[in-house]
């Protein structure tokens, strides 16, 4: 079973040609899962073991070279902090440019940089912000929550609603429902997420006054009480969590969709079915058990994107999260904040793919012997 | 079956014609395509040609669509921006098929270590939301339309690698490469002339639906300021003026976004009815 179009790690590709005769979760009438399987064969907990200790193993050369091409990059470009500086002062002499480069360590081998950097990483310290000299940890801490409530909403929402419509359109295939989400899929697909933001800040903002259209608080918050603040808090984000969830869903229902009718076609699926069971139990006991496992891997690899994916969404509501920062640092070449944000978004990446990795490789057997 | 005295391709246009969807999305291709070429003779207006005095106004007989923030008419800002976002669609496209190709090809015919190091990059750069990458990349080069082009193409070719490097692991072991290999031609030549020419049906599909996509990216670049700079139009940055002026002009923010609508579902529709085309199932 493939997972079409899914951006990210795929458990070794090309393992179509290792397959073992394993049976496969669902294949058991019990509907037992295959970690009761696995109880009696110590020898298959050794190699799950074995598996998650080697993709352990293999993330630390990844994320070796992700903090080496993040640096090489950053110090690379024009317009470092000293040069920075300097470029409105045109009379500083010479030795004020090699003080300031001796104070940010410029004049140091390419590796000692790298090496003091790397520690400073390590643990947590990403340095200043040149735009106004914060601490860049700071930053982003108070800017953290905002990012993953609205995220972490939008991901429930289209998890809540693709779903559902996936198990639908593949049980009823080729009805008015399953027509009617595929030309929506499709439209959903297609559509740039910010012009839909402006779109609805325009219908409902503009024109009917039902949700304000930036920032998330109104401007006479202080005279509220606490619940009134969250109200008016959660009724900033709606259109946001609204606008982000929309471009998941079109995609996730129609993944969810096409992996329901792939394990559907398949010939434990019609065993279950000639045993009589009812066709219920044949759905959502069997082929969902299947068809959900990508499920797992999507959830992996949404993590970076809870953290920062909503560039787009802030800068056009005008919210102060990561995803602006992150904007506004790249527009101003603030690099201690940009490199403070995407390192621990790759590394972040990197979590996710392993996580779905371990989840897929526990359900299918096949993967760990590769 | 009479099916099998028609050529593979003539029977794939075969399904393709019959797929109402995929020739809708082909209408579309072709429509925004043509506008696009034609603009320079269409266009009522020079797209930057500025008129104080017709500043944001709504669509009217003298400008269907209306003006923008500096008087400039939309609906031709809009023909030209239709050339700038094909152009990038395609190039960007054309360099990650291209770089796709070529390293999915090594990594699959050869195989061992030299798969290994490739994969290991795919993963690398796999790790890293495009989003951030496109963004830290334009940060250090300028926004501009080469780099764009450059950027989307770096950050898209890990699809065609995985496909080709598929197609090539299993199209390795057919006869006629074994063949091939025993009368003693070269690697490059078995890659090229051999493999190659029957490994590429899913990259039609790829490319295509990477054109939709790099539309997508480079609207959304420009729309934040980060892709096409002005004066140069792109019905992203056309967004991020319409956003500036949301509550006067609604039509600066309608326009142009239907028009990315449009073209990009045009050709998702059509790369996903290739793709069912193409599919072996079709034999049944």
């Amino acid at each position: 079973m493939s997972i079409k179009g899914v951006q990210g790690l795929q458990p070794q590709a090309g393992l179509e040609m290792h397959l073992m005769p394993f049976p496969r979760q669902g294949t058991f009438s019990t509907g037992k899962s295959l970690w009761h399987y696995t109880q009696g064969f110590g020898q298959k907990r050794h190699l799950m073991f074995v598996y998650i200790v080697k993709r352990t193993l293999l993330m630390i050369p990844i994320l070796l070279g992700i903090t080496v091409l993040s640096f090489g990059v950053m110090r690379l470009a024009p317009g470092g902090p000293a040069e920075a500086q300097m470029e409105f002062s045109a009379k500083a002499s010479a030795e004020a440019r090699e003080r300031l480069r001796k104070l940010y360590g410029a004049d140091q081998p390419f590796y000692k940089q790298y090496a003091t950097w790397l520690k400073k990483f390590m643990t947590l310290d990403f340095g200043e912000a040149f735009a106004d000299g914060r601490k860049v940890k700071d930053k982003i801490i108070e800017r953290l929550p905002i990012t993953l409530t609205i995220n972490i909403l939008s991901l429930g929402l289209v998890l809540l609603i693709a779903i559902p419509i996936g198990i639908m359109s593949a049980t009823r295939q080729y009805s008015l429902l399953d027509r009617f989400t595929t030309i929506f899929v499709f439209i959903g697909f297609s559509t740039p997420s910010f012009w839909l933001a402006l779109l609805l800040i325009y219908l409902l903002g503009v024109q009917w006054g039902v949700v304000p259209i930036s920032g998330i608080h109104s401007l006479d918050v202080t005279g509220l009480t606490v619940w009134g603040r969250v109200m008016d808090e959660a009724n900033h984000l709606v259109l946001p969590v609204f606008v982000s969830a929309v471009g998941g869903l079109a995609g996730f229902s129609r993944y969810m969709r096409n992996n329901m009718l792939e394990v559907m076609r398949q010939d434990y699926i019609r065993t279950a079915r000639a045993k009589g069971l009812p066709e219920r139990t044949v759905i959502y006991k069997h082929a969902l058990r299947n068809a959900l496992m990508p499920v797992i891997t999507i959830l992996g690899l949404s993590l970076p994107g809870i953290i920062g994916g909503s560039v787009i969404m802030e800068t056009v509501f005008g919210i102060p999260g990561m995803g602006q920062l992150l904007y506004q640092a790249v527009f101003s070449r603030d690099y201690n904040v940009a490199m403070g944000i995407l390192v621990p978004a790759a590394f972040l990446t990197l979590l996710g793919n392993f996580f779905a990795d371990i989840a897929y490789a526990f359900t299918d057997p096949r993967v760990r012997l590769k | 079956m009479m099916a099998n005295a028609e050529s593979f391709t003539s029977r794939t246009i075969h399904y393709l014609m019959k797929n109402k969807l995929a020739v809708t999305g082909g209408i579309l291709v072709l429509l925004v395509f043509v506008l696009s070429i034609l603009a320079p003779w269409i266009a009522p207006y020079n797209p930057a040609a500025i008129d104080i005095k017709n500043i944001l106004v709504g669509p009217s007989f003298s400008h269907i669509l209306g003006t923008d923030d500096l008087g400039r008419d939309v609906f031709s800002r809009m023909l030209w921006g239709g050339r700038i976002s094909l152009e990038v669609g395609f190039v960007a496209v054309g360099i990650a098929t291209v770089i796709g190709v070529i390293l999915g090809a090594i990594a699959g015919y050869y195989g061992g270590w030299v798969d290994s190091i490739i994969m290991r990059a795919v993963d690398i750069m796999l790790s890293i939301p495009t989003i951030f990458l496109v963004l830290a990349v334009i940060a250090i080069l300028e926004p501009s339309i080469i780099n764009i082009m450059i950027v989307i193409g770096l950050t898209g070719w890990m699809e065609p690698a995985r496909l080709i490097r598929a197609e090539f692991i299993s199209l390795k072991e057919r006869e006629f490469v074994i063949a091939a290999h025993a009368l003693g031609a070269m690697d490059v030549r078995i890659i090229l002339k051999h493999i190659l020419p029957n490994g590429l049906s899913p990259i039609l599909v790829s490319a295509t639906m990477g054109i939709g996509g790099a539309i997508l990216v480079e609207s959304a670049l420009s729309f934040l300021g980060l892709g096409v700079q002005p004066p140069t139009p792109s019905w992203g940055s056309l967004l991020s003026s319409g956003k500036d002026n949301i509550e006067i002009a609604w039509w600066l923010s309608a326009f142009p976004g239907l028009a990315i609508l449009v073209t990009v579902l045009g050709y998702n529709l059509l790369g996903e009815g290739i793709r069912d085309a193409l599919d072996p199932r079709q034999q049944e």
